[in-house]
């Protein structure tokens, strides 16, 4: 390794803020987007989806909609292929329902037609036979005894010891999972303060402006082309090939220009469609989904119950800590309960705790990542009961997790010990910063702090790179760039190689091009693939100092390769190429130089952030009004400052709608009611407020530059935050997301802080 | 979407006879901030659209001292909060009217739209019926007037008849001594249905009320007037006491759902606050 703090001052590429490769066709509105695929004899396709949240699938007859002229093709799970693999058959059950939907716009069957409208229309002539059954969409009334079944077969299985949780009956539990350090029974007795809260969250869409397309064109010879909007081509192309039966070699995934996925372009859900579609009618089908669709049968993160218990010495040593949390998996299993086990109590070392999870199916839509998965829910709930014990033990709420602070060395959750890792750099950050430090001023204000977690991803990336006659160098990569990633890696090849970032020349591969690569996702990219760009410049630097000791015929250790890029023989002044000369020499002297190289690393650096806001209340609505807002994260090395703070950004903007507006609206029935931009409410440019970023930098030190992933991390703190803040400004402890003008009025309403007229203490004009 | 015909209109008689042949699925297509939408969610049957922007009638605000002010039923909404007169004697008309969507709905979308897609929430709809407005209508039998606060029949329902279609709105010219304000609260700060709104008009002579008409949205199936506060204010001097007895007043009118966009206790509760926050509004034009 070479990294870091030493040689970071000498950086020359790494730390500027270049323009991005795609910003031009993006801003010119000439970026292709999956939903801009255009083909000869291309078809347009439509979803018929479950008007019931659980219902028996009794029959379906399309023939009326065949007859539709225009209309080519109709598909259902009978047109999908068997398996006898109980997880691929849920996958394909997820992509079109076979017997049963399991919620409110479950795929049930799809058109192909000449145009979009046709295939609307002939939507409607599908005729299904549903026998309704009683749906269940909350987490804690789906693990009671007498809830509805989603799958009469689910049994739940334990990743933990020494519970009684039953393991050969019915059940929407699919899975317990516990994991413990020390006796936290006797360090509770031995505590001199026990603070015990519960909390709830929303389902939260992770809002894409970009809905899911994909095209397919099944061909004669059997390969299936898809080009689509993914996090993932390679894992899409794995599980296409999975849910088809076909290999990997027989399907290309293209990903096009993306809007946004925030983990929930990772599973496949129309894909599948569309290559049946096309394999049925012979030609290339595309299919699009509305908004409604993408609310109703994509992305959202889990649901959650989840139950924190803290016991704390007198001087906020907290000896133990307990959390109960339970995920809605929605209708298959599958809820991030596992990172929201494992990043419950990430920022700090307690001896003793306990947590248990529980993934638990409803009838909703198969929980996506997003962001952290499953982060913000259990750490919300923490943060807050932290908040709360500060408040009991009289402490300044940073001290105490000053107190409590992990480091290096110490345990994680799992039991392995933690790397360097910057969590006490960034809480003294905060406690030192002068947000944290100013008074507060005006009435019905408050103030509210958090710490968020991330363990962040390594996973499998590979890239190729080619050096052109003009100098400059073509860089192929496996990772779908969401967040400015093809700057990010030119960045760290430009650095390695001593180039400027306007010599590489980055491009998104397709899964034919490139090595296997994984998901743009769990914050891996700029390191992962930023590890493979320093390989790759590392290569390249060694090819073309043997290609001079060729030229010269010398051995290749007499020659140099510098800081500027200059290859050259220390003892002889006549013996020097800049890059771009020797470049130019490579066709004649061997043929183009170029390397391809694939890694897997798990030495991506945790990553921390503390968040500070200020809030107004208006107590007479309960609308929340943001004065301030101030995110520190350790960021490792921020390649390119701008598109860290851009995540940093979106984590808040994400964070603050899970806080105050965004929520999943089910009726009795199971109706996902508000699956619209107007209704589900994601803050707007108006309702965010300038959010100050400070970034720390304590080096990865597994990682050449030193990087640390940083897009999930900032989405943890804010729901804590602002549940403070609002305590601060109101004196109320609210244990539910959001916190939306409607609970806290009612909250509000409820509490003696309202004068007895019922409108508000105002400002009595008269 | 399904597919349609669309057909402009340039006069009233030529609107008149093309929704009275086109019978049930033809409507009356204004800025289609509405319709197409509702259109291409495929939630109205619709086959052919009147366009009514090209009637001359319909489009553009004129105000004069005598008769008042007389508002395009078409006209885009950045017209009308644009207009200098409108600005100068009907600040709860600007209020109302430049909240609805954002800049790019409002350069198409008009009063007349919000006015017959009768929404329950509809924004323009509680400013129009607490000034008073009266909408003008053409159709087979001839013209009539309706008071807007009149129009409504249900969520999405109106006196409309076949054939029928609004040609403007009218507002009584302005007095000294009269204020009117509007207000809606909506959990976001734009892009938003509001999840209670409220208009307000007050007159006051000598520091006594003489006229008080008081409109909410979005607390019943239509908007709805408010006359119990009309009794209490009416006759009064305003004080802090008798502003929170209107409050109530407007709370207790309030019969609101509950539904994602807000619940019965909060928009019993907002119904009051709004009341008291535009009658204090209201109040203070009508003493400039
Ligand atoms: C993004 C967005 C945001 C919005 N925000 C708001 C908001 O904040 N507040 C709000 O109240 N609304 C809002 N709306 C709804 C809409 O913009 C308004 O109701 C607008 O005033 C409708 O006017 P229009 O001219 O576009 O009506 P259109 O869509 O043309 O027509 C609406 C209905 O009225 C009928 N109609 C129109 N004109 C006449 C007439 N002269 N005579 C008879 N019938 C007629 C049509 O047939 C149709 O049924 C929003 C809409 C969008 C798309």
């Amino acid at each position: 390794m070479v990294a870091t703090e030493k040689n970071k001052n000498t950086y020359k590429v790494i730390g500027t803020r270049p323009v991005r490769p795609d910003g031009t066709d993006k801003v010119t509105g000439r970026a292709a987007y999956a939903a801009d695929t255009q083909m000869t004899n291309l078809l347009h396709a439509q979803v018929l989806r479950s008007p019931h949240a659980h219902a028996v699938i009794k029959s379906i007859d399309a023939s009326k909609a065949l007859a539709l002229p225009g209309v080519k093709a109709v598909i259902t799970a009978a047109d999908l292929p068997d398996t006898d693999s109980d997880s691929t058959q849920k996958l394909l059950d997820n992509v079109i329902a076979s017997n049963k939907a399991l919620y409110h716009g479950h795929a049930v069957a799809a058109v192909a037609a000449i145009d979009v409208h046709i295939a609307e229309d002939a939507l409607d002539l599908i005729e299904v036979e549903y026998e309704i059954l009683t749906p269940v969409t909350d987490v804690r009334e789906a693990m009671l005894s007498d809830a509805p079944i989603l799958h009469p077969d689910l049994r739940t299985s334990l990743q933990a010891t020494n519970v009684d949780t039953a393991t050969d009956i019915e059940t929407n539990i699919a899975l317990h999972l516990r994991q413990e350090r020390g006796d936290v029974e006797n360090a509770f007795e031995n505590s001199d303060v026990i603070i015990e809260r519960e909390f709830e969250t929303s389902w939260f869409h992770q809002g894409y402006i970009e809905p899911h397309s994909a095209t397919a064109f099944w061909s004669h010879d059997g390969q299936i082309t898809i080009w689509n909007s993914s996090q993932g081509p390679f894992v899409q192309r794995d599980s296409i090939a999975r849910l088809l039966n076909l290999t990997a070699q027989d399907i290309t995934v293209i990903p096009q220009e993306i809007g946004g996925g925030f983990g929930g372009k990772i599973s496949v859900y129309l894909e599948p469609i569309a290559a049946v579609l096309s394999k049925v009618t012979a030609q290339p089908v595309r299919l699009t989904m509305t908004r409604e669709a993408v609310f109703q049968a994509t992305g959202p993160t889990s649901a959650t119950y989840n139950r924190i218990k803290l016991g704390a010495m007198h001087d906020g040593t907290i000896i133990a800590a307990q959390a109960y949390l339970a995920f809605a998996a929605g209708a298959f299993p599958g809820s991030p309960i596992n990172p929201g086990v494992s990043c419950a109590f990430g920022p700090y070392y307690f001896e003793n705790q306990l947590i248990d999870g529980f993934d638990v199916v409803t009838n909703s839509p198969k929980s996506a990542a997003y962001r952290a998965p499953g982060a913000p829910a259990s750490e919300y709930a923490v943060e807050s009961t932290i908040n709360e014990l500060a408040e009991r033990l009289e402490m300044d709420p940073m001290e105490l997790r000053i107190k409590n602070a992990t480091s290096e060395g110490k345990p994680n959750s799992a039991g392995a010990p933690f790397p360097r890792i910057g969590a006490k750099e960034v809480m003294d950050a905060v406690k030192n910063h002068p947000h944290y430090n100013s008074e507060l001023q005006g009435d019905d204000v408050g103030r509210g702090v958090a710490l968020g977690f991330w363990h962040n991803a390594g996973l499998e990336s590979g890239s190729s790179a080619t050096i052109n006659s003009d100098g400059s160098v073509s860089l192929s990569v496996g990772s779908v760039d969401i967040g400015g990633t093809r700057a990010s890696l030119a960045m760290q090849l430009a650095e390695t190689l001593a180039l400027t970032y306007e010599q590489i020349k980055p491009h998104v591969a397709d899964t034919d091009s490139v090595p296997f690569t994984h998901v743009t996702g769990g914050s891996r990219t700029t390191f992962a693939g930023g590890w493979v760009a320093y390989e790759l410049g590392v290569e390249l630097r060694e090819k073309m100092r043997q290609r001079a000791a060729d030229i010269w015929d010398i051995d290749i250790e007499e020659v140099e390769y510098t800081d500027d890029a200059i290859i050259k023989v220390n003892s002889d002044e006549e013996k020097a190429f800049t890059f771009s000369e020797l470049a130019k020499k490579m066709a004649t002297t061997g043929g183009q130089i170029s390397a391809t190289v694939s890694i897997n690393k798990t030495s991506q650096g945790p990553a921390y952030a503390g968040h500070i806001v200020d809030i107004e209340v208006d107590k007479d609505t309960g609308k929340v009004t943001i004065l301030r807002y101030t995110a520190i994260q350790d960021v490792g090395t921020a390649i390119h400052p701008s598109y860290v703070e851009g995540q940093i950004h979106g984590g808040v903007a994400q964070g603050l709608g899970m806080a105050l507006t965004e929520e999943y609206y089910y009726d009795d029935d199971g109706h996902l009611v508000n699956s619209s931009f107007l209704d589900y409410r994601m803050p707007t440019a108006l309702d965010l407020p300038m959010i100050d970023t400070e970034l720390v930098e304590v080096p990865n030190p597994g990682h050449p530059y030193g990087v640390r992933g940083v897009g999930e991390v900032p989405i943890v703190p804010p729901m804590p935050a602002i549940q403070q803040a609002i305590t601060d400004a109101t004196g109320l402890h609210i244990y539910q997301m959001p916190v939306s003008p409607r609970v806290l009025l009612e909250e509000l309403l409820e509490s003696e802080n309202l004068s007895s007229n019922g409108h508000g203490t105002g400002e009595g004009r008269f | 979407m399904q597919s349609l015909t669309y057909q402009r209109a340039t006069s009233i008689g030529e609107a008149v006879s093309l929704l009275q042949n086109g019978g049930d699925t033809a409507r009356v297509l204004a800025g289609g901030t509405d319709l197409i939408v509702q259109a291409r969610e495929r939630k109205r049957d619709v086959s052919l659209l009147v366009d009514v922007k090209h009637i001359p009638e319909l489009i553009g605000v004129s105000y004069s001292p005598d008769t008042g002010l007389v508002i395009g039923a078409a006209t885009p909404l950045y017209q009308v909060y644009g207009n200098k007169d409108v600005k100068e004697h009907y600040p709860s008309i600007v209020e109302a009217s430049s909240v609805i969507g954002g800049t790019a709905i409002q350069g198409r979308a008009s009063l007349g739209g919000n006015l017959c897609n009768s929404s329950p929430a509809g924004d323009s709809l509680t400013a129009m019926m607490a000034i008073n407005a009266i909408a003008h209508i053409a159709g087979p039998q001839g013209e009539r007037d309706v008071p807007v606060e009149d129009f409504f029949t249900g969520p999405g329902r109106n006196v409309l008849e076949a054939g029928e279609f609004v040609v403007n709105i009218h507002i009584a010219p302005h007095q000294s001594g009269t204020g009117g304000a509007w207000q809606r609260f909506i959990p976001r700060n734009e892009m938003d249905i509001a999840v209670v709104n409220c208009g307000t008009y007050l007159a006051l002579e000598n520091g006594s009320v003489t006229n008080a008409r008081v409109a909410l949205g979005a607390v019943a199936a239509t908007p709805i007037m408010v006359p119990a506060i009309s009794e209490i204010l009416i006759g009064q001097a305003l004080n802090d006491e008798i502003i929170d007895m209107a409050a109530d007043a407007a709370s207790e009118a309030a019969t609101p759902i509950e539904d994602m966009r807000g619940s019965v206790k909060q928009r019993k509760h907002l119904a009051g606050v709004l009341t008291k926050r535009t009658l204090a509004i209201a109040a203070e034009r009508a003493q400039s």
